[in-house]
């Protein structure tokens, strides 16, 4: 073994400064807030409001992200066809989009005088400064968060078990259901939870395409703009809350995943 | 009957196959790894569609790609014996069962799946997760439920390959008489002719996506149409009952022969196999000096000469069939011609005992 004990010394400071750089910020929210001030103006108006809203839209988005990225997610990674990467590298289009831009760009396809708009006008749906605008672009934003981890979660499944299942009479949609999910569980899951908590954190696109206003459209995140210009401390309490969400969101995602990573590595 | 017939390009050859297995009899396909046996299988289960081929089973056809006609695989009623076994490991044994009869209602797939578990001497397990599984017990859960649905054809990839020495020869047993119970046409496949021997009817050695000789296990080893084949198929097996000797070596009185021979192998009792390979057996001609470090000497008849190269396989009958392999010019040297009687003789230390 050679022992480089200046390079070592270089490692640990490489972590010890992103760790710090990483977590004192959000140390920083909690040492800012005094406990009683924290609930107090939790309690003022808009502000639970806003966390419900949050809540309540990116879960909907996270439901309507499941609904049609676990199967588009099974067809990407089941079949081979022309313009399969070109697909791929669409649906991953919005990670490097900037979210304003992304806002603009479902005004430019589903606001009033956009692509889909007339047809959208047509049948009486109105997305632009309204709630379901929110989830609009939630999904927008979080969908390719589960779409690329469940295409490799299902990359993974053992073929054997799926070619297991057909012989045993089982067509695809039964093997996709009670062999192909269980067996993908693990990265399932995980794609979920980042998909929620991006989603949870979406602000530029919300914000261009759906407007800020309190009760309809302001998540928690367009509420902490709006109240930092004017009152911190509320600021810092809602940020709070977000924080203890997220962490929430990412332990159980850990903890979920790798039981259901130890369950299927357990295999036959 | 189960008939196919696949052509497809695998890697740097091609696999050209036309296979036929009657009802209630095992079709071993066997050749080194690589050679397109399990290709085969997938073929004929149609989780592979050959470039050409046609696969027909008790007068249905699963494939022809003339006719474009090309069943999915749920539709081929085809028992399947994955090699590592395939059990879901998210369900217990019992659902595994059970998942291979979704038509039933829920407490019929109960019951049936735990019926056939208890069939397969699985009933314990049921609720056992496949991890927490042995290898053997896992193998019967897997046939289980490849049996469940009642199918026409069963396939088998290298069945007894993951299982240890000791679980072996017990599930050779429940194999055979498995198999004898089924009554479907059945292709076996695997690299160990021994494996072949015990659990075929006949057997198609396949190399590079051919099958280069079609026989019996004995007919295989007696007359081999090619120095792969005769390399390939091993050892003679011969039957009888074993007893512990001096010495430390056991006695086997050979079914048939008349006559006792040595193994070196750790002393057992009862029914056993005895194993020697033809080119370990030297000929005598009759009658013959026993004199020599040799233990083992039976009389027997020459049934056959098949020459391979520089190299001569002799087959024999000595009450039960045995091979011999000796150079061209020993074979001619000794006469070598059917009807010869002759003294196999072998050591006692190439002399290899196994469970019957």
């Amino acid at each position: 073994m050679t022992r480089l004990p200046w390079f070592r010394g270089l490692l640990v400071t490489a972590l010890t400064v992103t760790l710090i750089f990483l977590t004192l910020p959000v140390v920083a929210i909690f040492a800012n807030a005094p406990p009683r001030e924290l609930i107090a103006s939790l309690g003022e108006e808009g502000a639970l409001e806003a966390l419900r809203l949050s809540l309540q839209a990116s879960v909907t988005a996270l439901a309507i992200i499941l609904a049609f990225g676990t199967p588009a997610a099974w067809f990407l990674a089941t079949r081979s066809f022309r313009g399969r990467s070109l697909v791929i590298t669409l649906v991953e289009l919005p990670l490097v989009l900037p979210p304003a831009v992304a806002g603009i760009a479902l005004l430019a396809t589903l606001g009033p005088g956009g692509l889909l708009g007339g047809l959208l006008e047509d049948a009486g749906l109105r997305l632009v400064f309204e709630t379901a605008g929110v989830v609009v672009a939630l999904t927008f934003v979080a969908s390719p968060f589960y779409i690329r981890q469940a295409q490799a979660a299902f990359e993974a499944v053992d073929p054997t078990l799926l070619q297991a299942s057909r012989t045993l009479g089982s067509g695809e949609a039964r093997t996709f259901l009670r062999i192909a999910v269980p067996s993908a569980r693990a990265g399932l899951l995980t794609g979920s939870a980042l998909a929620w908590g991006r989603a949870l954190g979406e602000f530029g696109a919300t914000l261009v395409f759906a407007g800020s206003f309190q009760g309809i459209t302001q998540t928690a995140p367009l509420a902490i703009v709006q109240r930092f210009g004017t009152d911190f401390t509320s600021a810092i309490a809602l940020s709070a809350v977000l924080v203890v969400v997220s962490v929430v969101i990412l332990l159980s995602a850990k903890y979920l995943s790798g039981s259901a990573g130890k369950a299927s590595d357990a295999r036959a | 009957m189960l008939e196919l017939e696949a052509r497809i390009r695998l890697g740097e050859f091609e696999l050209n196959l036309a296979l036929e297995v009657a009802g209630g009899k095992c079709l071993a396909l066997a050749g080194p790894s690589g050679a397109g046996k399990t290709t085969a299988l997938r073929v004929i289960a149609g989780l592979l569609r050959p470039t050409d081929g046609k696969v027909r089973c008790g007068g249905e056809t699963w494939l022809d790609t003339a006719g474009d006609i090309d069943l999915p695989p749920e539709h081929r009623s085809c028992g399947y014996l994955f090699q590592d076994c395939a059990l879901f490991p998210h369900m217990s044994a019992r659902q595994n069962v059970a998942y291979a009869l979704p038509d039933l209602s829920r407490q019929a797939r109960h019951s049936r799946a735990s019926d056939l578990l208890e069939r397969f001497g699985a009933a314990a397990l049921a609720d056992a997760r496949p991890s927490a599984l042995s290898g053997g017990e896992r193998q019967r859960v897997a046939l289980a439920r490849a049996l469940a649905r009642e199918p026409r054809a069963l396939l088998l990839d290298e069945p007894l390959s993951a299982l240890d020495s000791s679980t072996r020869s017990a599930s050779t047993r429940e194999l055979e008489s498995l198999l004898r119970e089924a009554g479907v046409p059945t292709v076996l496949v695997t690299h160990d002719f021994a494996e072949a021997a015990r659990l075929a009817d006949r057997i198609a050695v396949i190399d590079r996506g051919r099958v280069v000789q079609t026989g019996s296990a004995t007919e295989l080893a007696a007359e081999p149409s090619s120095a792969f084949v005769a390399d390939f198929s091993g050892a003679s097996v011969l039957s009888g009952s074993a007893s512990p000797g001096a010495g430390g070596l056991t006695e086997v009185e050979l079914d048939r022969c008349g006559v006792t021979v040595i193994s070196t192998d750790p002393p057992v009792a009862g029914r056993v196999a005895v194993s020697v390979h033809p080119w370990d057996v030297t000929l005598l001609p009759e009658p013959a000096s026993l004199e020599g470090s040799a233990r083992n000497h039976l009389p027997a008849r020459v049934v056959s000469v098949t020459s391979i190269g520089s190299r001569v396989r002799v087959g024999l009958d000595a009450g039960q069939p045995l091979s011999a392999e000796v150079t061209s010019v020993a074979a001619s040297e000794l006469g070598l011609v059917p009807g010869r009687p002759v003294i196999a003789t072998w050591k006692a230390s190439v002399t290899r005992i196994s469970d019957l």
